[in-house]
């Protein structure tokens, strides 16, 4: 990169040059999480003080009913587990430059799916087997979801924003009916209990998390998110994916089949959104219940933001904002739960308003680094005091 | 009589999706993707119980709704346009926090964390009939706003000025068109108009419960898009989406139908639309484009 700058010498300052650009890309990933961290503290201490309490007893409290004892850590890493398929589901789709706002659907095909298969499948299956062919019905099922806006897109050119908007209407719409008419328990809104593709709960081979949703659906996800990093960085598809997101044209001129990413990229998105379903039918609940989404692929677009689309971030970002949704429930006794959606949304507002802001920034001072570091070549080179 | 009463229901309906539909058609016509209509009507409704309740009029409830949606566009507005924030992940940061600040108040206000308590409106309290429907000036308001909405877009400066900037914001800027102040007004129009469908909603139901608007502002941001993004063909789908509404509730009885399909058929048409299968939708040129 700006070989230009560098190029009078050898190649010890394009070296120093990509070591300026490392941090500033450094930078530019952890400003959105400290931003978001700030504003949390801020807007949250006076929404506290709104109320009339004190926010040192709430801060406290959130703490320790979220990463203070074993089971404030397992609910924690639950929802976290499931915010980060859809966080990565909205990231996948962003590196492809396509924005997925159909999360919320895909989440609850996915789950859906997977409830579909474990029912299907014959009480003796070996659990292994169970769990693959359930977790491969999350994938397809989420994959079909997202397969309409990208078809649609690759087609048509319909824009992806609106499908995906209507899509979630459309599939939760859908599932709705197929519960509610085909497949409830009488007087509820869930399925019954699938019969083979449950995954072990935490707490029953490690006490401490005794009562919490924690389940081992989390290595699933974990083995995802690597595969995910692995083929965005690593392979050759991954690397068209990523061209087509900056520059589709050029992409084009490359000879990048560009319909055919946006298509498979929102297949995927759908699939990797599909996968969080998993957390909540065969490891916490063993059925699918209407409306369990309840909002976590919107989420994943706060999740995708501050995780500046990638993978490792993804994961920070879930973390984070599914310790507020868990401190919500802690802190309930004190202040409403309901002080953490205000945050949720005050977060996304502050981070997608300051990002583009800080990038200047950053870029501005990278710039002015990068130019004192080739005054002091030239003049280094020409023996003249800059 | 039936079909008096059939389009008395739809009317009914119908008046929240048309203001919100027509604050959606003003922002996009300007460019800015409106995904936050939901978040203005939702503020719009609690704005309209909590000045319906303390100001002991429906009028004070209008004035307060709108400010809400008033206070929820600015914050849109400087958010894309000060601060060039992406505009989807700000309409859907507004919604989410529309949800939770009126959680959060309706607990503050009013100790309660479903509803709130029952507030004057507007009208008769004649159940439901026609007569009622006639006195609540909204009604009125709201089946005048897309037809007004079309006059001031086809035939005044401002809405000249609107549609410049939606179509190409550089060309505008350079025959001194002032880009950002036509955007912010935009905005705030939008937010204003939709915050009135949610005060409608809320006047007419005589109470703020958590969540009211369940999805209208999307199922007006459908009939947008699916009127192309023609205040007159927006309205008109707006009607279409009610009466299909109406005569699912009309048929329920006889289960022709199953609800959730009635439901899909915004959804479902506007994707179509969008798709390009019968007449292609094609969105403003620079919808979703911040400039300098």
């Amino acid at each position: 990169m700006n070989r230009d700058v560098s190029k009078a010498s050898d190649g010890a300052a394009l070296t120093l040059n990509s070591g300026i650009l490392r941090r500033a890309a450094l930078e530019e990933a952890l400003l959105p999480p400290l931003v978001a961290l700030a504003v949390v503290l801020v807007a949250g201490d006076l929404l506290i003080l709104a109320y009339g309490e004190a926010p040192g007893a709430v801060w406290r409290l959130l703490a320790e009913g979220t990463w203070g004892n074993s089971y404030g850590v397992g609910q924690v890493l639950y929802k976290a587990t499931t915010l980060t398929c859809t966080g990565l589901a909205v990231a996948f789709a962003l590196r492809a430059g396509l924005f997925n706002i159909g999360a919320e659907g895909q989440l609850a095909a996915g789950g859906f799916g997977a409830a579909l298969a474990g029912l299907a499948l014959p009480a003796g299956t070996p659990s292994l087997v169970a769990i693959v062919i359930c977790v491969a019905a999350a994938a397809v099922c989420g994959g079909a979801a997202g397969a309409v806006p990208g078809v649609l897109r690759a087609r048509f050119g319909a824009h992806e924003v609106i499908v995906t908007i209507m899509m979630n209407f459309i599939v939760l719409a859908l599932l709705n009916y197929l519960v509610a008419a085909k497949l409830h328990v009488p007087e509820t809104l869930h399925t019954p209990g699938i019969r083979a593709g449950t995954v072990g709960r935490l707490g029953t081979s490690i006490a401490a998390f005794h009562g919490s949703a924690a389940n081992w659906t989390f290595v699933i996800v974990g083995a995802m998110v690597v595969a995910v990093a692995w083929y965005l960085f690593r392979t050759r598809a991954g690397f068209d994916l990523r061209a087509v997101g900056l520059q589709p044209a050029a992409a084009e001129n490359a000879g990048v089949n560009v319909p055919r990413v946006w298509r498979n990229a929102l297949v995927m998105a759908g699939a990797i959104a599909g996968l969080g379903g998993v957390n909540f039918v065969l490891g916490y609940k063993g059925y699918y219940e209407d409306g369990f989404a309840g909002g976590a692929g919107f989420l994943g677009i706060a999740v995708a933001l501050v995780g500046r689309n990638h993978p490792l971030g993804v994961v920070i970002a879930a973390l984070f904002f599914a310790t507020l949704s868990q401190g919500g429930l802690a802190i309930n006794a004190m202040v409403p739960k309901q002080m953490v959606e205000v945050l949720q949304g005050i977060v996304i507002l502050a981070v997608a308003a300051s990002v583009p802001e800080v990038r200047r920034l950053v870029r501005r001072a990278a710039g002015a680094r990068r130019v004192a570091v080739a005054a002091r070549d030239a003049g280094g080179s020409a023996g003249a005091v800059p | 009589m039936t079909l008096l009463l059939f389009l008395a229901q739809t009317i009914r309906i119908a008046v929240p999706y048309l203001f919100a539909a027509a604050g959606g058609a003003l922002a996009e016509r300007a460019g800015i993707v409106s995904l936050s209509l939901e978040g203005y009507m939702l503020g719009g409704a609690f704005g309209a119980v909590l000045g319906a309740h303390f100001g002991e009029s429906a009028w004070m409830g209008v004035v307060m709704g709108v400010t809400a949606g008033l206070v929820l566009s600015a914050m849109h507005a400087v958010g894309t346009l000060r601060f060039k924030a992406d505009q989807i992940v700000t309409g859907v940061a507004i919604n989410l926090f529309a949800v939770g600040i009126t959680r959060f108040l309706l607990q503050l206000a009013f100790d309660s964390s479903s509803n709130s308590p029952r507030v004057v409106g507007f009208g008769t309290n004649a159940a439901g009939g026609a007569l009622e429907l006639a006195s609540n000036p909204l009604i009125w308001l709201g089946l005048a706003a897309m037809p007004v909405l079309a006059f001031v877009i086809y035939r005044t400066t401002f809405g000249l000025r609107v549609r410049a900037v939606g179509e190409h914001p550089e060309a505008a800027a350079s025959v001194g068109v002032p880009v950002g102040r036509v955007r912010y007004a935009a905005v705030l129009g939008s937010g204003a108009l939709a915050a009135l469908g949610g005060a409608y909603l809320a006047l007419d139901q005589h109470q703020f419960t958590d969540s009211m608007t369940a999805g209208r502002g999307f199922i007006a941001l459908a009939a947008v898009i699916f009127g192309r993004w023609d205040p007159v063909r927006a309205g008109l789908a707006c009607l279409l989406f009610a009466g299909a509404e109406t005569l699912q509730i009309r048929l329920q009885a006889a289960q022709l139908v199953p609800s959730q399909f009635v439901a899909m058929i915004p959804y479902a048409l506007t994707i179509i639309a969008v798709a390009g299968v019968v007449g292609r939708s094609v969105p403003p040129s620079a919808l979703g484009r911040t400039t300098e």
